[in-house]
């Protein structure tokens, strides 16, 4: 009988073979995929066990933090936005049902103190949670603030303020508001609210038709490429027949020979549109190009949720191949749809003398002990026009501000640099009908010879032009921190 | 000779020590982790866990001085890592557990007292098979019988809660060691070759025929498809070692599939659990629940595992279990979970080196009995720890069977106890008549 005990023993070592064989399958092999099962809750649950990190302002203030519910292993992280939703855009929300949003999502892995596998086992033998990163952003509280309070004067809309030597961003507002500490009990509902799309971020999301802020865009093309001079002058009769379709200026004002300064104070449109036929497709593409349009903004938002600008037709965006009005898209017209953040962008690389920086939110990490672990290092994005471009341009800039269209955002005693823009938007749906379908812009910078900040405000739906709807959303939030930088 | 120069239990002493340390660290880690939510009695469990050990092995001594050395303290890691495990999961039920232990070694002790002449069982080996039939039907009857998840586990007599199958396991092996030690001759002697395949002689086949029987029918009257499979697989091993013939294997294999399609087409809970174990997914709130949780939770584990004290059993905040039965069926993906592979394997390891103490005592007794007895009663148990852990890694149909010495459950601690110390008597015998 005792072979037959031996070959019994064998098959015993077999069978438990196989349960080594499944149990390694299931916690290491498949592990991965079956994390990933929609009927698996555990993942969640993990996360909602760690006590995710604050985020923070500027100064300090708190806006995003985990509050602990329940003790031993039944404790778990709920999170809370004290300043709910001023902040809404662009910090987003976290949460286990409902997921994640914007800068949330975007440094969650910093947020949750993601480490390496072998840091995790030695933080499992040393007994330590799972903590995660403070992040401190840019943001600054009083400038949020007022582009919030100064938006909601004028209507729905975004605001972005950069520093344009950094890209540190110092304001992200878009209203209509949500309030994220609201989020696990009306997603669905504000999900459905299509009219008001406050889950959208209109900084990062809203397309939009730029109108004549783009013609800054078309002049750094001419100037750069040295297709004109700030001397160049030619003239501008109105109505121009361009594509078949008479183009006109404002009060179907005719302008003899003139030179940048004049036709960009003035914002004469035929002026631009010769421009941009003189630059055609191809290099009027690449400058757009440089200044980042055609390609998702490279700000710390997660991509799906910032947009790229550039021409569109149908959801699909135009490249200098495709049939395209040169000449109306050089004034900002044709099928031209634009995020505040990308025109913010503009500004930003004009005020830099031609350097345009990566925008981001976030400054610096901070593990639970209080160690700076990560600090934010400034870095340029391109360089889409030279120094000298740069410097021309704010001239004309200023004379838009000083004596042209865009009066309304002065600041006593600093030059301000800037350009309106009103985007005549006739049957967008989006503005249920009525009167009020302006797109109105501004976006500048200021001091114009030491650019502290650049900013791009825009007002969706209104029936008041650019110099009366953005220009003081910007004067407002370029006061605020032009302010706190001299205190 | 002399209980103090026994060489065998000083081996025994020896390999305690481990076990003594591995227990201490391991409520000691449970402490620690949750000393917020335990009393500081923790460490106290421990203490007297190594005491009534220590007993133990004082008793073998006196009583059993050539047994296995190995065999209890390997016994003893099971059922420490078992206390640690239930304690994680819930302080009372540890409590419980520690006095089903010592229960246990009362049996234990009182087995060895009693049955130093085992070969009495022999005698009565019709008797012990009607009682374990009769165990096993018990929870059928009315008035005593329970039923558990729609199969009829337990039998409740006032305040005592007990599951028969975990004693009757013992009664059949007996029965068919004794019987099969009388027939093997003739069975194989008496064997025709029909159409190419070796067949049993009928006549002295009826009583096996018998026991395919009574599995059969636990399947239809308790529904409970895992002790059917332990105990058709037993009496395979049995039938197997005892004749030498293959063939017999292969057909009773054919007749307790035959059986159990049949029956797992006309008995709905049988069907559920086969259904199941092919398509988790189909029902992943309902049927599918368990044993999804049961592999979402290993999956968790990964190598090293999260810990211990660190896996979730219940939704945080709420008694909604997230790994459902986690102190009985699923304990061994909760070990998954929280000491990763490297720890399921260890107690994987664990069986498999009880399992080859067993059939080592098998190979050095020199009797029929003892040497089917031996085979019988390990194949069993081994065949119990497959059953479960390939339950909940979805290597076969999961099944209401306990982890042996590791799950929450005083049938299971004490008759594996009384399985334990048959298994030493047999040993001791052998060993010494070995070294005669």
């Amino acid at each position: 009988m005792n072979r037959q005990i031996v070959k019994l023993f064998a098959f015993v070592v077999v069978l438990f073979a196989v349960l080594i064989g499944f149990t390694s399958w299931w916690a290491v092999f498949d592990a991965k995929s079956l994390k990933g099962k929609e009927a698996n809750a555990r993942p969640l649950l993990e996360q909602q066990q760690i006590k995710r990190g604050r985020i923070l302002a500027a100064d300090g203030t708190v806006l995003a933090k985990s509050v602990g519910k329940g003790r031993g292993a039944g404790r778990r992280y709920v999170r809370r936005y004290p300043q709910g939703s001023l902040y809404g855009h662009p910090i987003g929300y976290s949460f286990v049902r409902q997921g994640d949003s914007e800068l949330e999502k975007f440094h969650n892995g910093e947020l949750i103190g993601e480490e390496s596998e072998f840091g995790s086992i030695l933080d499992q033998l040393a007994g330590h949670n799972q903590e995660g990163e403070d992040i401190v952003t840019n943001i600054d509280p009083a400038a949020q603030q007022v582009a919030m309070s100064s938006l909601q004067e004028q209507g729905f809309g975004a605001v972005v303020a950069i520093q344009p030597s950094t890209g540190e961003v110092k304001a992200l507002a878009s209203n209509p508001p949500y309030d994220p500490n609201r989020i696990p009990y009306e997603l669905s509902k504000l999900n459905r609210n299509t009219f008001e799309t406050p889950l959208l971020d209109r900084a990062t999301q809203g397309l939009y038709p730029p109108g004549s802020t783009f013609k800054v865009v078309t002049a750094a093309a001419g100037l750069d490429s040295g297709l004109i001079t700030p001397e160049t002058a030619f003239a501008a009769p109105s109505p121009l027949e361009v594509e078949a379709q008479p183009l006109q200026n404002d009060f179907n004002q005719s302008f003899p020979p003139i030179s940048l300064d004049t036709a960009l104070t003035n914002s004469v449109n035929t002026w631009f549109a010769q421009l941009g036929q003189k630059l055609g497709e191809g290099t009027l593409f690449e400058y757009m190009d440089r200044f980042g349009f055609n390609a998702t903004p490279a700000i710390d938002l997660p991509s799906e949720q910032v947009y790229k600008s550039g021409v569109y037709d149908e959801g699909r965006l135009l490249g200098p191949g495709d049939p395209v009005d040169v000449a109306r898209v050089a004034m900002g017209q044709e099928r031209l749809a634009v995020t505040p953040l990308q025109m913010a962008e503009v500004a930003a690389a004009v005020a830099n003398g031609g350097r345009l920086m990566k925008p981001q939110i976030w400054n610096r990490t901070i593990d639970p002990d209080g160690r700076v672990t990560g600090r934010l290092d400034p870095s340029e994005y391109s360089r889409p026009i030279d120094a000298q471009t740069a410097e021309e341009l704010t001239t004309a800039m200023e004379g838009v501000v000083s004596e042209g269209t865009g009066t309304n955002a002065a600041i006593p005693g600093v030059r301000v640099a800037g350009k309106t823009g009103t985007a005549e938007t006739p049957g967008n749906e989006s503005c249920g009908g009525g009167e009020a379908e302006n797109q109105a812009w501004f976006i500048g910078f200021a001091p114009a010879e030491d650019p502290k900040v650049a900013i791009a405000a825009t007002v969706e739906c209104t029936e008041r032009f650019g110099n009366d709807a953005a220009a003081p959303i910007f004067r407002a939030v370029a006061e605020t921190i032009l302010n706190q930088e001299g205190s | 000779m002399s209980a103090l120069k026994s060489p065998a239990r000083n081996r025994e002493l020896l390999a305690l020590i481990p076990v003594a340390l591995l227990l201490s660290a391991g409520f000691a880690a449970v402490f620690a982790q949750e000393n917020a939510r335990l009393g500081n009695l923790s460490l106290v469990y421990g203490a007297y866990f190594l005491a009534v050990c220590l007993a133990t092995h004082v008793y073998l001594r006196l009583r059993l001085p050539d047994a296995d050395p190995y065999l209890f303290p390997l016994v003893a890691l099971l059922t420490a890592f078992g206390l640690v495990m239930v304690y994680r999961i819930d302080e009372s039920l540890a409590r419980d557990q520690a006095n089903w232990f010592v229960l246990g070694l009362v049996l234990f002790a009182l087995t060895i007292h009693f049955l130093r002449d085992y070969d009495v069982l022999e005698r009565y080996r019709y008797t012990i098979a009607g009682a374990g039939l009769l165990l096993l039907l018990a929870p059928r009857l009315p008035g005593i019988g329970q039923q558990v998840n729609g199969a009829y586990l337990g039998v409740k007599l006032g305040p005592l809660a007990f599951q028969p199958a975990e004693l009757s396991k013992i009664c059949l092996v007996v029965f068919l060691a004794s019987y099969l030690r009388e027939h093997r001759e003739v069975l194989i002697v008496g064997a025709r070759r029909v159409l190419g395949v070796t067949l049993p002689p009928l006549k002295h086949l009826g009583p096996l025929l018998v026991v395919w029987g009574a599995s059969m029918l636990m399947l239809v009257f308790i529904r409970d498809l895992g002790s059917s499979l332990m105990f058709f697989a037993a009496f395979l091993a049995l039938l197997y070692v005892a004749t030498g013939r293959f063939s017999f294997v292969v057909i009773g294999m054919a007749l307790f599939l035959l059986g159990a399609w049949f029956f797992a087409s006309t008995v709905p809970h049988v069907h559920d659990r086969v259904d199941v174990w092919l398509n988790p997914y189909s029902d992943p709130a309902g049927n599918g629940y368990q044993i999804l949780q049961s592999i979402f939770a290993q999956a968790d584990g990964g190598l090293f595992g999260k810990g211990f004290g660190q896996a979730l059993i219940d939704f945080p905040g709420t008694h909604r279990a997230l790994l459902p039965a986690a102190q009985t069926d699923t304990i061994y993906s909760l070990i998954v979970n929280e000491l990763g592979l490297f720890g399921a394997c260890a107690v994987i390891l664990t069986y498999l080196l009880i399992a080859a103490r067993g059939f080592k005592i098998a190979l050095l007794a020199d009797d029929g009995f003892s040497k089917l007895l031996a085979t019988g009663l390990t194949a069993v148990f081994a065949i119990q720890a497959f059953v479960i852990v390939g339950g909940v890694t979805r290597v076969i149909p999961l099944t209401g069977v306990t982890l042996p010495f590791v799950s929450y459950g005083g049938s299971s601690i004490v008759a594996n106890f009384v399985l334990l110390a048959l298994l030493l008597l047999i040993s001791d015998r052998a060993r010494r008549e070995a070294a005669l």
